[in-house]
């Protein structure tokens, strides 16, 4: 028998970390070379390792939820070779193997965890010693008094850290109650309540919603697009673009391009804040958010300037085909500058978005609704389309979003037939 | 220095009382011509005479009775008592007469008596051979309950046990008489009652017991250091009154505590412990205090297999060492 290691693979070049979002074995389980043995997560790709080896899950080292650096041990595997001469293993060696069990057993089990004893809460207050950073060695994890003296005699004293304040945020009115929010008392729960466990993909959206709420002071704009040229046109070419190309002809293809051309123009908007000094872009890639049951992905379309709208609408539909597949990459998340969300998709027509941190605006496409509306002092029915921005208003300002705005909406109403070339 | 068994002990602290206070006399079943069932007071018959080794009838209230009036007297009585099992009819000489009498004469009377009395099983010696009687006594004021585990401390406490000038109460392992030998100063020495001993120091468990436990538990120590568990073993030697002080900085020393007895769990010494450590040590506590004891059954059976199931040994004490290092 001999244990092998499985580390944390490199999910894509840039990756340095991941997260053990699901196990798919148990410790005992038994498990084949290429096998997936967990899903991991890193920064919104979800991917499976495979198991290096053929044989038995011995220990879970990482737990599910823990972020470990890539190459760190994730777990064991006791592979069967040589697994013959077990029956000759003398009784000092039972004892070892004894006490190996046992301390798998502590391992993974992490039950007692946080069952503190009176000696250890005692020199854990004395000593401001954050208990959750202490390893518990004991048995179900449970920390010991010697797991705290060892930590003591390090002089490495894990305290409990004390949050880092970020500058106020203007747009927040009651920083006080914000702060609060995380300090909060559990909600209690009543029979037939259901608690759905914060994991995975879930636990990032929420994370990362957090922090761009609570880092970026965000303001808000909403123009009226009279795109109904654009529709006229797209729905002359859309049964024949399907039928040549296999895929949808989109509006939102036509929108991204557009946001696209303005960005060249106005590359304020393609801009990251970095504390003393704002980074702008010169690559247009844009984050286009896909919806998936119950997770949100935020792939890029890479440079969308240098692309035509048929590019755009192959590229839209290969990107949402790999979300509902789970087939997205490290790669294909990556370097997104700007963000347009097609919220139109499911019938909002007027919307707030969120930034997607770090990035300094998001446009919202919204439902477009026919509405009557005055042309020439008469009555027309055109197909009116609200487009909604949410900026970072640390780095634009109302003026040159506005001119943004102005820009795209130009764009838009100018697309038809003559001015617009899909191929 | 002479090496020497538990049993060999014994006689020489009584040869060497014997020696130096003419007041010293031994009385009991056999303890004379035979020099005792286990011949722990052999030779002093011929040594000292009739007079200062005396056979008794087998009557143990008696014996108590006699050695008591003694020692109210002036005199130095060492009682024997062939089994501690046997010491049932003396009971109310022990407890309502010597254990009182300092008290009850406002101090006018005192009573130096030694009543020494074979212990505990082990021995296929079933019912009347084989009990630990210690927790009958163990809530008398007035007794003293000395309960040595090695040649040197039975040589150390017996002598002081003689000297006393109250009325001890002197438990030997009969199982230990033979078994046990170790290295004992030829002077003259004593050792001081009311106090536990270490006999082994270590960091990660804390095991307090008394008597052939202790012998045990230090087998069991020595096995888990292999692996890497140190374990504290406190000796109380005296198991009444106890040493509170020794218990609560050994209990303290670790914070995960076992407590072992030969003895029926529920009221043995043990229980006594456990309460001192509970009251004291609240916040240095790292894991229940646990308890290792004979079963709650009448006494111990004769058929090995369930002598063996009810006898302490260091198997047993080993496994609960471990569970208590891993908690």
């Amino acid at each position: 028998m001999a244990t092998e290691k499985i580390t944390m693979p490199q999910l894509g070049e840039s990756v340095t970390e991941g997260t053990i979002s699901s196990w798919l074995v148990k410790a005992g389980d038994h498990v084949n070379k290429y096998d997936p043995i967990a899903e991991v997560m890193t920064d919104k790709v979800n991917a499976e390792v495979p198991s290096s080896f053929t044989g038995l899950i011995k220990e879970i080292v990482v737990p599910e939820g823990e972020t470990v650096a890539v190459g760190e041990l994730i777990c064991y595997v006791e592979t069967e070779a040589g697994g013959a001469n077990e029956t000759s293993t003398s009784a000092t060696e039972k004892l070892e193997s004894q006490g190996a069990s046992q301390v798998q057993v502590k391992s993974s089990d992490q039950s007692m965890k946080k069952r503190y004893s009176p000696a250890v809460l005692r020199l854990a207050q004395e000593n401001n010693i954050d208990l959750e950073q202490v390893t518990g060695t004991g048995r179900g994890g449970r920390i010991t008094r010697k797991d705290i003296e060892k930590v003591m005699a390090s002089g490495d004293i894990p305290t409990s850290n004390v949050q880092v304040a970020t500058p106020v945020v203007t747009e927040d009115i009651q920083p006080k109650a914000s702060k609060t929010v995380p300090h909060a008392p559990q909600p209690t729960t009543q029979v037939g309540d259901i608690e759905i466990p914060v994991t995975g993909v879930r636990k990032i959206i929420a994370q990362n919603m957090v922090r761009s709420k609570t880092e970026i002071p965000h303001a808000w704009m909403m123009v009226e697009v009279d795109v109904t040229d654009l529709v006229n046109y797209r729905n002359k070419l859309k049964n024949e673009f399907k039928k040549n190309e296999g895929y949808n002809l989109t509006y939102f293809a036509f929108f991204v391009k557009a946001v696209a051309q303005a960005l060249k123009k106005f590359p304020q908007l393609n801009s990251t804040w970095a504390g003393d000094k704002i980074i702008q872009r010169k690559d247009i890639n844009l984050s286009i958010a896909v919806a998936k049951d119950q997770e949100l992905f935020v792939p890029v379309i890479k440079h969308a300037d240098e692309k035509s709208i048929k590019g755009i609408a192959r590229e839209i539909n290969e990107l949402a085909l790999k979300a509902r597949t789970n087939k997205l990459t490290a790669d294909d998340m990556q370097g997104g500058t700007f963000t347009v969300n097609n919220t139109g998709s499911f019938g909002s027509v007027q919307s707030m978005g969120v930034i997607n941190h770090p990035q300094a605006a998001i446009l919202q496409v919204e439902s477009i609704v026919k509405k009557p509306v005055i042309i020439n002092n008469m009555f027309a029915a055109r197909d009116i389309v609200n487009l909604c921005l949410s900026l970072d208003h640390r780095i634009l300002d109302g003026l040159v979003c506005g001119k943004f705005l102005a820009d795209v909406k130009e764009t838009l109403e100018n697309m038809n037939e003559n001015t617009v070339q899909v191929y | 220095m002479p090496v020497m068994s538990y049993i060999q002990a014994v006689t020489t602290a009584l040869r060497e009382e014997m020696q130096r206070d003419e007041k010293v006399f031994i009385l009991g079943e056999d303890v004379g011509k035979k020099g005792g069932v286990f011949k722990a007071t052999e030779g002093l018959y011929d040594q000292f005479g009739e007079y200062r080794v005396l056979d008794t009838p087998l009557a143990e209230s008696a014996i108590a009775g006699v050695g008591i009036g003694a020692a109210m007297y002036g005199m130095r009585p060492v009682a024997e008592m062939q089994f501690a099992d046997f010491i049932m009819p003396a009971v109310n000489q022990i407890i309502s007469e010597a254990a009182r009498i300092r008290y009850r004469s406002n101090n006018d009377w005192n009573c130096p008596i030694v009543i020494r009395a074979p212990y505990g099983g082990g021995v296929h010696g079933a019912l009347y051979h084989s009990q630990s009687v210690e927790a009958l006594f163990a809530n008398q004021p007035g007794l003293k309950i000395v309960m040595p585990s090695t040649p040197y401390d039975v040589k150390g406490l017996l002598k002081a046990a003689i000297r006393d000038n109250d009325p001890v109460l002197f438990f030997e392992h009969k199982r230990a008489y033979r078994l046990l030998k170790g290295e004992v100063p030829e002077e003259d020495y004593v050792l001081p009652i009311g106090k536990a001993d270490v006999k082994r120091e270590g960091s990660d468990i804390t095991i307090i017991t008394y008597g052939l436990c202790v012998h045990f538990a230090l087998q069991a120590a020595e096995k888990l250091a292999e692996v890497g568990i140190e374990a504290h073993i406190l000796d109380l030697r005296t198991v009444y009154p106890l040493d509170k002080e020794a218990i609560i900085e050994a209990a303290k020393k670790t914070g995960k505590v076992l407590l072992v007895t030969e003895d029926n769990k529920e009221g043995s010494i043990i229980g006594e412990v456990a309460a001192i450590i509970a009251e004291n040590c609240l916040f240095d506590l790292d894991a229940p205090v646990m308890r290792l004891a004979g079963p709650d059954i009448p006494s111990m059976p004769y058929a090995p297999t369930m002598e063996k199931f009810f006898m302490m040994n260091p198997d047993k004490i080993e496994k609960a060492m471990r569970e208590l290092a891993e908690f």
